[in-house]
């Protein structure tokens, strides 16, 4: 070939190409033996062309300033590693979340299994401790009626907590 | 505990799972992540470790998971790694990964939890045959006992959160290893290829993407996992699969009918080569194996054959092996071995018939 096509990811000769076809759109992607490595073209579980497209669209792209407080994960890290940091990145990089779903997905709304009884234990644990503060604001500013009532919810959350079953959402 | 469970035959060596003409073995996989935890590929190393004693635990605890083989990476040995890869029970990627990952495997096989993968929980369920329901059914079992163990990572706009955005949502991954020999001998695969890509799934070999489809294997499955229930990429699946299924059968009775002396040439010396050779790599040794699980399928071997031809796809391959020998073996001393083995493996096995008294 005259011209040989470049990498799309560092813009080296390319020798892998390839061409996948989601709800009617051909994509090609091209990438050096390296990259193709490095992003898990060979590798079973860790590969996507989805992903690979984003970032080579991303690719030469303005350093982005979004980062996940909780973990510290950088838009920098994951343009270079097509992964998040942990959960809360989700929050944090929302607003490049959005369009690269809309790529990579039938749909940009969960649809399926929800974990009932996590979400019913973790909202039981958050109303236990907003409680918990209520009621030591109530014993230091003196007002022991509430800080009784906040002491009877407590017990009452409590004990729907320890019943199997019955966790209230 | 690794040792004797590699001992005993697995979901796909088990010689009573062996049916299904096609479809040699459904798996389904769910990304699962814990809540305010960093993500395997970004956590300090005491993390990593933390996470894994919590999830070690809460899987052990599990119903379906008692008294299966629960180990770290670092305790299983180079072969063993291999092999677990072969008998697809942890991913290439889990065999390489650092310190603070691990495994359980349930004593049949069919359930596998991989820790510290790419997150903190991948869950498989793994049988012979065409069986996404029941596949199903197992895993969803397994998730539920843990979600009431475990608190997962998980949004109600966008599902369980998993390291890489292209596992968001439902997490799961449904796959299917196909048999297409007809296919591949009639080079219809690449239009089959393309046509189930159309419908937004994938095609790769028998070890995922990058590995060659030796012994007519592929495996099929859903592209994306957001915007859409687990039931409903199951259906879709299915659906795409029975179309396959069809489009091989046809490409079986096309080949019979247009040029049966070409392919029963080939299932013929493919018989001969097992039952002969002193040198025989793992490709090759699939290909031959294709060919005659092919010949079962037509008749021209007896039915119950099917499942020796399914041991011997892992068996052949290279870490089993190693394993079989009493010492370490380069990679020609292998093929010979593997030669030898295949060797006494047909001295016994049926002779083929090639007058067809049913065509299937
Ligand atoms: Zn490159
Ligand atoms: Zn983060």
């Amino acid at each position: 070939m005259a011209s040989p096509l470049k990498c799309d990811l560092c813009s080296k000769p390319a020798t892998v190409h390839l061409t996948q076809i989601v709800d009617n759109k051909v994509h090609k992607v091209d990438l050096c033996e390296a990259c193709a490595q490095a992003k898990g073209v060979t590798d079973p579980s860790g590969f996507s062309l989805a992903d690979l497209l984003h970032k080579a669209s991303l690719n030469p792209e303005p350093a982005g300033g979004m980062r996940c407080e909780q973990c510290g994960f950088t838009q920098g890290d994951f343009k270079k590693q097509g992964r998040f940091g942990c959960p809360q990145c989700y929050e944090a990089f929302r607003a490049i979340l959005d369009p690269m779903l809309e790529n990579m997905h039938k749909g940009t709304v969960h649809a399926g299994k929800v974990p009932q009884k996590a979400l019913a234990r973790k909202s039981l644990h958050d109303r236990l401790t907003a409680l918990e503060t209520n009621l030591d604001e109530a014993i230091k500013s003196e007002r022991y009626e509430d800080a009784a009532r906040y002491r009877d919810e407590i017990h009452q959350v409590k004990q729907v907590a320890e019943e199997p079953g019955k966790a209230a959402p | 505990m690794i040792s004797s469970l590699l001992a005993t035959p697995s979901e796909l060596t088990d010689t009573a799972s062996s049916k299904c003409a096609i479809v040699l073995m459904t798996r389904i996989r769910l990304a699962r992540n814990l809540a305010g935890q960093s993500f395997p590929g970004w956590a300090r190393a005491a993390q990593r470790l933390a996470v894994l004693e919590t999830c070690r635990a809460a899987v052990a605890a599990t119903t379906p998971m008692k008294r299966a083989a629960n180990v770290t990476v670092e305790e299983l040995s180079d072969l063993n790694k291999q092999m677990l890869v072969e008998r697809h029970l942890i991913s290439r990627e889990l065999s390489g990964s650092a310190a603070g990952s691990g495994v359980v495997i349930n004593k049949d096989q069919t359930l596998s939890v991989m820790i510290n993968e790419e997150d903190h929980l991948r869950i498989q369920v793994l049988r012979a045959g065409f069986q996404l329901k029941k596949s199903w059914a197992a895993i969803n079992e397994l998730d539920g006992e843990l979600e009431d163990r475990l608190d997962y990572a998980f949004s109600p706009t966008l599902g369980y959160l998993t390291a890489c955005p292209t596992n968001l949502g439902t997490g799961m991954r449904a796959s299917a290893m196909m048999h297409l020999p007809a296919l591949v001998i009639s080079n219809h695969m690449e239009k089959v290829v393309r046509a189930v890509n159309q419908l937004g799934m994938v095609v790769r070999g028998l070890f995922g993407e990058g590995s060659d489809a030796s012994g007519s294997i592929f495996q099929i499955s859903n592209q994306t996992t957001l915007g859409e229930s687990e039931e409903a990429i199951l259906r879709c699946l299915g659906n795409v699969l029975q179309t396959i299924i069809e489009h091989e059968m046809n490409a079986r009775a096309r080949l019979l009918e247009t040029d049966a002396g070409k392919l029963f040439d080939k299932i013929g010396r493919a018989y001969g080569i097992l039952q002969n050779s002193h040198l025989l790599s793992s490709g090759e040794a699939m290909n031959l194996l294709s060919l005659l699980r092919l010949g079962i399928d037509l008749g021209v071997f007896p039915d119950d054959t099917r499942a020796v031809i399914d041991r011997l796809f892992i068996e052949t391959q290279p870490g089993h092996i190693r394993h079989s020998a009493p010492h370490d073996l380069d990679a020609a001393a292998r093929d010979l071995l593997r030669a030898e083995r295949l060797r006494t493996e047909f001295a016994a096995f049926s002779r083929p018939n090639f007058i067809l008294s049913g065509r299937n």
